[in-house]
């Protein structure tokens, strides 16, 4: 059940990180020295060399991308590039798939997450994680956000509890819709309201990074909307990385851009730079909308 | 002929929306719909052969069937002589079991019908009116209440089997007399009983309380009651909690490789094996192998219990399957372990589809004979059991047992025990219903 996480031999791997901290050294250097960048944001996840297979079919190949601290960062390309499978490693999600391996290295705060001594579970609760289909659980709205603090232990208290779940759907701005019928169930909201449940869902077991797999697809315009002002909102303090169909939802919400390809990164950066002035001729032809 | 060539390409020219395409569409319509209402036709008579079927099965077990509900009794002023009852005086049960019951029966039934008739044969005639198992009757009063000893009480005694009959109209009156199971003066009694409403037919309570009986009025469905209960009891405690484990095991933990590929081969082939061979494995295993006593409801419970699991796996395996997926990944998105993710969202949620199964499962194991039979629960018993461990029959074998019996009596109540099977599988099913209905998700 669990997907192998390829160690690869001692050596190379070695070389590998002395080659990364090389690359970093390198790099602050040449922050230091050309430090025109605004946006002096830390790297919250660096990710090295992943590559995912599914059974014998290779889905990612040689991912490195960064991820910066509080900022919105948005994976977009066409279907069946790997966006969602290079999501789904932050969190391990891909652990589930019985015919699914990662190897690689991603590193979270620098702790690599495929670390054998690493708790999986205490992962998922740090990485908050929102899919494309709203998918509350069919209890009360209450527990639907009390779930995740409870299995984790983080409340003390009833008290504490009732404070953490409000606060919670304050900060997914669902509080003043749903705060008199607490106890009702989380599926008979509406679906913008249940993708904003499943956000405070997420947000109540304080995670630094929320993965959001194409949040919108499923809503109206006017629920989309909402979704991404929040995600706006949220970036303040936390972690954002958004999959996402939509050039113009990409272009609002997010501060960089990854363009996936065929299950590589053909481009990233700023999502201005990649919107205005696409390095790539690839990436050029996918955002004027001239294939995927 | 070139004229027709060009009419022929005409008619040929489909391009645009023409007559001729027109015509064509509207035949293959015409068709479509025609197939359309054929197979509905189909499937409307399908069911209603079935339905049919059904109707005439009821009706024939029903109609059969409801006089085993009915007992003929004979209400009489029995005098509880102690002479007879207690010669000694000491209210011993054990000696008040043994006394003679029978000779008080008939003392009261001769005093009913004016005197004790002379001629031994007419004698002999007169008390045939009462069941054989009037003795029983009586004994189970006097024992239950001893004071009455030395009074003269009234006591609803059982008639034989033929006045039953002649009662319910199975025996015909007009039947010669030497050939007929009632004799004239014997009608002559009865008619005087009804007439003075001392003979009645009355709810059957003994159908349901009595043990087996070679009479059919005194046989009851009592042993094979508490058999069934015991056994669908053992089925309960040991397949549903092995079924669900076991289909929650290889659904959700167990690797997916050659082992388990055979595994769930073998219990889908299991499913399909039949119950007799189950049998033969309790017969082989559990009575000869491990010892359990032969007929006891333990080895019954087991052997259905084994048959059942396939069934329970099943259905259980097919209820975790059906819970979306997205209910999988939002609980190990939110971090909830497998374990977590089992138990607090998968198992609720396939709740209902499990229960279903089971009771699909029990309704079905509750009904099975062959295997039964193997294992010797077909069987003559009159002590109530108290323990699965004790004897007893089943639902289905008691009325495979009744069903080999001539009496008329017999006959009816074959058919009243498959009611009162029917009626239990019913109420399982409804209840496998209605708790599917209650779990089911409700929001």
């Amino acid at each position: 059940m669990v997907a192998t996480h390829i160690v690869e031999s001692e050596a190379p791997m070695l070389d590998k990180k002395l080659d990364v901290n090389d690359q970093d050294a390198n790099n602050l250097a040449e922050a230091e020295t050309t430090n025109v960048d605004p946006a002096k944001k830390s790297t919250k996840i660096t990710s090295e060399d992943i590559d995912v297979y599914y059974g014998e079919k290779q889905a990612l190949f040689g991912i490195n991308l960064d991820i910066l601290e509080n900022s919105v960062t948005s994976l977009i390309g066409p279907s069946g590039c790997g966006k969602s499978t290079y999501l789904r490693c932050i969190n391990r999600m891909n652990d589930v798939i019985d015919i699914c391996r990662v190897s690689g290295t991603i590193k979270i705060d620098g702790n690599d997450i495929y670390d054998p001594a690493l708790d999986v579970v205490e992962l998922r609760a740090r990485i908050g994680m929102v899919f494309q289909k709203p998918n509350p659980f069919p209890k009360s709205i209450y527990d639907n956000i009390a779930y995740g603090p409870r299995i984790h232990g983080l409340t003390e208290s009833k008290d504490e509890l009732d404070e953490l779940v409000e606060s919670s759907l304050v900060k997914a701005g669902l509080w003043k819709e749903v705060k008199d019928r607490l106890a009702g169930p989380g599926t008979g909201l509406s679906g913008g309201q249940q993708q904003r449940l499943c956000i405070a869902r997420a947000i109540a077991t304080k995670p630094e990074v929320i993965l959001m797999d194409e949040p919108c697809s499923a809503l109206d315009p006017i629920a989309t909307a909402t979704i991404e002002e929040l995600i706006d909102e949220l970036r303040q303090n936390y972690t954002i990385v958004i999959v996402t169909h939509s050039m113009q939802q990409a272009a609002r919400v997010s501060q960089r851009t990854a363009f996936f390809h065929l299950g590589k990164v053909i481009e990233e950066g700023e999502t201005t730079q990649i919107f205005t002035n696409p390095q790539n001729e690839k990436t050029q032809d996918y955002i004027t909308g001239r294939f995927g | 002929m070139e004229a027709q060539e060009v009419q022929k390409n005409m008619s040929n020219d489909l391009s645009t929306h023409s007559a001729e395409v027109k015509r064509r569409m509207s035949k293959r319509l015409k068709k479509r719909q025609a197939a359309e209402k054929r197979f509905q036709f189909y499937g409307m008579a399908a069911i209603f052969t079935g339905m049919m079927f059904l109707v005439i099965l009821f009706t024939t077990i029903i109609s059969k069937g409801w006089p085993a509900f009915l007992q003929t009794s004979i209400q009489l002023n029995v005098n509880l002589a102690p002479e007879i009852v207690d010669p000694t005086g000491e209210r011993n049960v054990d000696k008040l079991m043994q006394a003679n019951y029978t000779k008080i029966a008939r003392t009261a039934l001769y005093a009913e019908l004016g005197g004790k008739p002379k001629n031994r044969k007419t004698r002999k005639l007169m008390y045939k009116l009462l069941s054989r198992g009037v003795d029983v009757q009586i004994r189970d009063v006097v024992v239950a209440d001893p004071s009455l000893i030395g009074k003269t009480v009234p006591i609803w005694l059982y008639a034989h089997g033929n006045v039953d009959a002649l009662l319910k109209g199975a025996i015909d009156r007009n039947t010669e007399n030497s050939s007929r199971l009632v004799k004239d003066q014997q009608l002559e009694w009865i008619d005087k009983l009804v007439a003075s409403g001392k003979m009645v037919k009355q709810f059957n309570w003994g159908l349901f309380t009595h043990p087996a009986s070679s009479q059919p009025e005194t046989a009851g469905l009592g042993v094979a009651l508490i058999g069934t209960f015991f056994m669908v009891i053992i089925v309960l405690l040991l397949a549903i909690p092995i079924g669900v484990a076991a289909a929650l095991y290889l659904e959700e933990f167990a690797p997916k490789n050659r082992v388990t590929d055979i595994i769930e081969v073998n219990i889908n082939n299991l499913a399909a094996v039949p119950s007799i061979v189950f049998g033969l494995l309790g017969l082989a295993v559990f009575i000869n192998f491990m010892g359990l006593p032969r007929s006891g409801s333990i080895v019954g419970g087991l052997v259905l219990a084994l048959m059942t699991l396939p069934t329970i796996i099943i259905a259980t395996r097919a209820a975790l399957r059906a819970v979306s997926p997205s209910i999988r990944e939002g609980a190990y998105g939110v971090g909830a372990s497998k374990m977590q993710t089992i138990f607090h969202h998968i198992l609720p949620l396939a709740f209902p589809g499990i229960m279903t199964g089971t009771i699909i499962g029990i309704v079905q194991a509750v009904g099975e004979t062959a295997p039964l039979l193997m294992i010797g629960m077909v069987a003559f018993v009159q002590d109530f059991p108290t323990t699965p461990m004790e004897p007893a029959t089943a639902l289905p074998v008691q009325i495979y047992m009744w069903a080999t019996s001539a009496e008329r009596g017999f006959v009816e109540r074959t058919a009243g025990a498959t009611m009162v099977l029917l009626a239990g599988l019913f109420v399982l099913n409804a209840a496998a219903v209605y708790l599917r209905r209650k779990y089911e998700r409700k929001w």
